[in-house]
């Protein structure tokens, strides 16, 4: 069966995520109080054509490039992979 | 005024919507020869232009990141090596998004602190005039030009700030009419109110605000068309 990537990208901590703060402020003022913070990311799944040569270890790789030079931008974001 | 002499590319992505714009204050105002570049189309060698404008709009619909697809077109690429090269490069607004996105230009632009599509006038200060881009401006001009744009709020680690400041290449900053640079002119949450920035050899220059839409008396402002003029001047001079 071929194999899927599922990339998390979320902002790194340490910069401000104004989507994230509306959508707490809207929560806040639903009624959740509880709610401390919000973080607002994407998720993204790659449905790659075939096995790589190189197995599941190599699919990684190249899901970490793919997420590094085009889907996230390093310079504000991180990215989690995982291939199923 | 006849610049026919001097020729311009326009890129165009699908989504661009300044390129008209830009196409006629080129040709119509300023007399030069422009053109479009389609972002498929096989120029490889750029050489044959004098300068490249990136126009503004939300090129592939602003999906991944503002100018992220854009950045990684073909067409991109001979960008890239036409500015290696020494060749002017002008981003607007989605174009200085597209520029950062390629590496062209350093940082970042994420979305207005106002979390709103800001569109108004502004006020920029000029704080570098030997660029091709400002130097038919004397130091500490003030423009007037409009923004539009969702994403413009421009953001950089401190070693890139550093080195921006270090190498003259905050080009402008937004400023009050008086020339102040205070936080209530900063209309979208840019550090240090940064509105256009260079590269080190200052061949290739981002700004968010529309030079292209303020080029001519009935549009309310004239400013914009100082970056044309100086364009010209420098090639003229060069």
């Amino acid at each position: 069966m071929n194999k899927k990537a599922f990339i998390k990208i979320m902002l790194k901590d340490e910069v401000l995520d104004p989507q994230g703060k509306a959508v707490l402020s809207v929560l806040k003022s639903s009624g959740f109080d509880n709610v401390k913070d919000v973080r607002v990311g994407k998720y993204i799944e790659v449905d790659f054509a075939g096995e790589a040569k190189g197995g599941h270890a190599s699919l990684k790789e190249e899901a970490e490039k793919i997420s590094e030079k085009i889907l996230s931008n390093p310079l504000i974001e991180e990215f989690i992979i995982e291939i199923k | 005024m006849n610049n026919k002499k001097i020729k311009a590319g326009i890129t165009v992505f699908p989504g661009s919507n300044c390129d008209a714009d830009v196409y006629r204050v080129l040709n119509d105002v300023f007399g030069i020869s422009a053109s479009f570049i389609w972002h498929k189309d096989k120029i490889k060698d750029l050489g044959g232009y004098d300068f490249i404008v990136i126009p503004g709009g939300f090129s592939y619909g602003d999906y991944l990141r503002s100018g992220a697809l854009a950045a990684r077109s073909p067409v991109m690429e001979y960008v890239k090596d036409y500015a290696s090269k020494g060749g002017i490069v002008l981003g607007i607004c989605n174009g200085f998004q597209i520029l950062l996105e390629a590496g062209l230009l350093s940082g970042v632009m994420l979305t207005n602190n106002s979390l709103k599509f800001e569109c108004q006038d502004v006020y920029l200060k000029t704080l570098n005039t030997e660029t091709p881009f400002t130097c038919a401006l004397k130091k500490d001009s003030l423009l007037k030009m409009p923004i539009a744009h969702h994403d413009g709020n421009y953001f950089a680690e401190k070693k890139i700030i550093e080195r921006l400041n270090d190498k003259n290449a905050v080009i402008f900053k937004y400023c009050d009419e008086n020339g102040g640079i205070t936080e209530l002119s900063n209309p979208n949450g840019s550090m240090h109110n940064i509105a256009g920035i260079s590269n080190e050899n200052a061949n290739v220059m981002g700004l968010m605000p529309h030079p292209e839409r303020s080029s001519e008396k009935i549009l309310g402002s004239e400013d914009g068309g100082y970056i044309f003029q100086s364009i010209i001047k420098y090639i003229k001079e060069k």
